[in-house]
Parts: structure tokens; C-alpha cells; sequence
């Protein structure tokens, strides 16, 4: 199964309840990824520290114009959906930092004028924490979109195994494609009025795009219970409530794990690994019958 | 010469829009005859992205001469200068007045963009 973990806000805890999760169910189950799909400020490894064990770039073709071939008959610019490439005269200018790679002006142009250069856009990580396997990535500063990156960490998951996917703050592109082909959605919020704001949002976009989910708060007992009016009203299940407690700060400050650093928290996990999964198997269960 | 000026409606009494690539209309403006051409830039008032870069080509399919507006992003001051349209920015106030103060010399060329993308 694949779990991806998601919030909307930033700083809610996205990153804390999945790197806990994955360790805590790695002791039971080896071969789950924790997959870090937040290339643009990667995090989880900062607790799992893995061992990197394979490194390697990913490139993505960006045309190139042969001014000696290109007559300028514009047919490249026309099929162009991203506004890439713009016509003056009858010169063809390109700006690589709009492109989406999808090939089309290569397919278009009639004269061969247009040959395709790899452009490195980020790196992508493998590697392994104890018994947790881990995949990652990291993208290069400049480059706009995060998505054919996100697109190739996940990738480097085994088609059958199983998966813990960190998904990056918003709900915006990124996140959909992390989101994406996941069997549950986990949204991590914080009972704030800015925590509760962003996860009205995230509820929209999974409910949009279909996908099963649930809620973790976290910092639960800050005395704003309008988060837990807000699930019930909406039906929408909370999974587990992590408390308010200084100590989760200082564990987490130290680059450490919750689940062992905190006599006690290891049951707050727990019940969300197993409260996960009873949903998940309902869940099946309902499509078999269906 | 012609003139064109990134305007906030087709009329002539219109003001200056300040953006560029998502101006609404572009009004052109012949010194010689006075004469004004309007040109809608709907299309790139609401596009993903690249909205400077193909207003610039547009403009450049005008043959218009020189560019006055608000203010101009990187991509499309390139697409501008191979166009050889020349850019004026900072300019505010209805277009009439500026094209008279364009006419009276009050203005000078844009030596480099003067916003950031995706301004």
C-alpha cells in the first residue's frame, strides 16, 4: 500500500509523522520505502539518515534551434502549449525555463532543425535506514517545476511494495503529483486557525482528485477545538491526535525520532499505524464487494 | 514611428496599464498620421505562463517601433530587443499624455528590464 502524507500548511508535521511512521512500521514490515517527495527542501533524511547508497542526476530535453536548418515557418511555436518558444522574424526564440519537455516542437518542425539537449534539473537518492529503504531527491536551485522529478523518485519504487510518500507543503502541483495513485491520503494539521484554513483546502483537493483520507493532528490540546468540530462535521476521520508537548520540540530539534526519544509517544504512532490500516483494509474490503 | 503603448481599454482617453505581457489591449500610435490601432492582447491576459514573451511577439508582428509602459520582465525585454522594438517603462498617466511627453523627448530607453519574472 501506498500512504502519502500531505497538509496543506507548512510546518504542521508532515515530515515528523512520516519519517515516525515508516521507522515505526520498517520493524514489521522490511522493504517500505520512505519516499521524500519534497525535492525542493528535502527533510526526512535529516532524521532517517540513511545510507546513501546510489546517486544519480536527471536530465530533461529542452529543444535546441539549428539556425542553419530553421526556416522560421514558426510550425514548432504553434504546437507549443507552454509558450516556450516565440517567433521574431523569422528567428525562433527559446526559453528553456518555460518548457515542459513534452517533445512536441521536435515532432513538429519539418526541416530537423530542432534537436533535443538534456538540462539537468535535480539529483535523485537511494539508500537504506536500518531496515526502512529510502528514496529521495533534490532539485537543482533555478529549475521551476518539481513534478518530473517528484515523477522519478517515485519511480524508484518497487511496483508491489509498499510506501510511505512526505509530500511538500500546498496543494498545489507538487503535491498532486505525490498524491497521485496513493491508497490513502494522511493530512497532518495543527489546531490553528491558519493549520485548519490550509486543511479545508487539502480536504477539497483529495476529495477532488478522489483519493481516500484521514487527519493526524498534531500539537493536539492547543485549546482550538473548531479542527475536530470542523472532521466531524465534515465526517472526515482523525486517526490520531500527537500532543502539544515541549519535549516532541526539543526530540525533534535534535534531529531525533519522537516514537523512541519520548517515553510514551511510541503509542500515538502505533495507533496510527494500526488505526491506517484497519482503514485501508476496510476500504478494500468495500471494492471487493463493489 | 510607431508607437505602441500597453493600455487598460480600447478607448483613446484610456490610461497606461502597468503591466506588460498582460496588458488587455495595446494601443499603437502613428507619429506621423495619428492615427491609432488598437490590438487586443486577451489571449495573454490569462495565460499559464510566457504571457510577456508572446505580447512581445505580437507587438513585434505590429512592427511597432518603440514600447511604452509600466514595466517590463526579462523575457520578454529579449524577445523585445530581437524584435528591435525599443522600451520605454515607468510610464504612467492616459496614453495621449504619453505619447506627447514620448514626442517631446521627455522619456529615455530601458537599458535592461526593471522587474523580475513573474512580476
Amino acid at each position: 500500500m501506498r500512504i502519502a502524507i500531505a497538509s496543506g500548511k507548512g510546518g504542521t508535521g508532515k515530515t515528523t509523522v512520516a519519517v515516525n511512521l515508516a521507522s515505526l512500521m520498517s520493524e514489521t514490515n522490511s522493504g517500505l520505502y520512505y519516499v521524500d517527495c519534497d525535492v525542493e527542501e528535502p527533510n526526512g533524511h535529516l532524521f532517517l539518515n540513511p545510507e546513501v547508497t546510489a546517486k544519480r542526476p536527471l536530465f530533461l530535453p529542452k529543444p535546441s534551434i539549428n539556425e542553419e536548418l530553421c526556416d522560421g515557418c514558426g510550425e514548432c511555436k504553434v504546437i507549443c502549449q507552454y509558450n516556450a518558444l516565440a517567433l521574431i522574424g523569422e528567428k525562433v526564440l527559446v526559453f528553456p525555463e518555460l518548457c515542459h519537455s513534452c517533445g512536441g516542437c521536435t515532432l513538429a518542425c519539418t526541416r530537423d532543425a530542432i534537436t533535443e539537449v538534456p538540462h539537468e534539473i535535480g539529483s535523485i537518492f537511494e539508500g537504506k535506514a536500518g531496515e526502512l529503504m529510502y528514496a529521495g531527491g533534490e532539485l537543482k536551485i533555478g529549475i521551476p517545476s518539481a513534478v518530473p522529478l517528484i515523477k522519478e523518485v517515485k519511480s524508484m519504487v518497487p511496483n508491489m511494495d509498499d510506501a510511505i510518500l512526505d509530500a511538500p507543503a500546498g496543494t498545489s502541483c507538487p503535491v498532486i503529483e505525490t498524491v497521485r495513485g496513493a491508497d490513502y491520503v494522511l493530512l497532518v494539521t495543527e489546531p490553528t486557525p491558519f493549520g485548519l484554513n490550509d486543511l479545508k483546502i487539502a480536504v477539497e483537493t483529495v476529495r477532488l482528485l478522489g483519493l481516500p483520507f484521514g487527519v493526524v493532528i498534531n500539537r493536539a490540546g492547543m485549546r482550538d477545538e473548531k479542527t475536530n468540530g470542523y472532521c466531524e462535521e465534515e465526517g472526515i476521520k482523525i486517526l490520531s491526535e500527537i500532543p502539544n508537548d515541549r519535549k516532541a520540540a526539543e526530540v525533534y530539534s535534535r534531529g531525533q525520532m519522537l516514537y523512541t526519544g519520548i517515553p510514551g509517544f511510541r503509542k500515538y504512532f502505533k495507533e496510527l499505524f494500526l488505526k491506517l490500516t484497519a482503514e485501508i483494509e476496510s476500504l478494500t474490503e468495500k471494492s471487493t464487494v463493489i | 514611428m510607431l508607437i505602441a503603448v500597453t493600455a487598460k481599454s480600447a478607448d483613446p482617453n484610456s490610461e497606461v496599464e502597468p503591466r506588460f505581457g498582460r496588458a488587455p489591449y495595446f494601443q499603437i500610435i502613428d507619429t506621423e498620421s495619428d492615427e491609432i490601432k488598437v490590438v487586443e492582447n486577451s489571449e495573454n491576459v490569462n495565460a499559464m505562463q510566457g504571457a510577456g514573451i508572446q505580447a512581445a511577439e505580437s507587438l513585434a508582428n505590429t512592427n511597432a517601433d518603440v514600447l511604452l509602459t509600466g514595466h517590463c520582465g526579462p523575457k520578454a525585454f529579449h524577445t523585445l530587443k530581437t524584435a528591435g522594438i525599443r522600451i520605454v517603462v515607468g510610464v504612467d498617466g492616459a496614453v495621449k499624455e504619453a505619447v506627447e511627453r514620448f514626442k517631446n523627448n521627455e522619456y529615455e530607453y530601458a537599458a535592461s528590464p526593471d522587474v523580475e519574472s513573474h512580476w
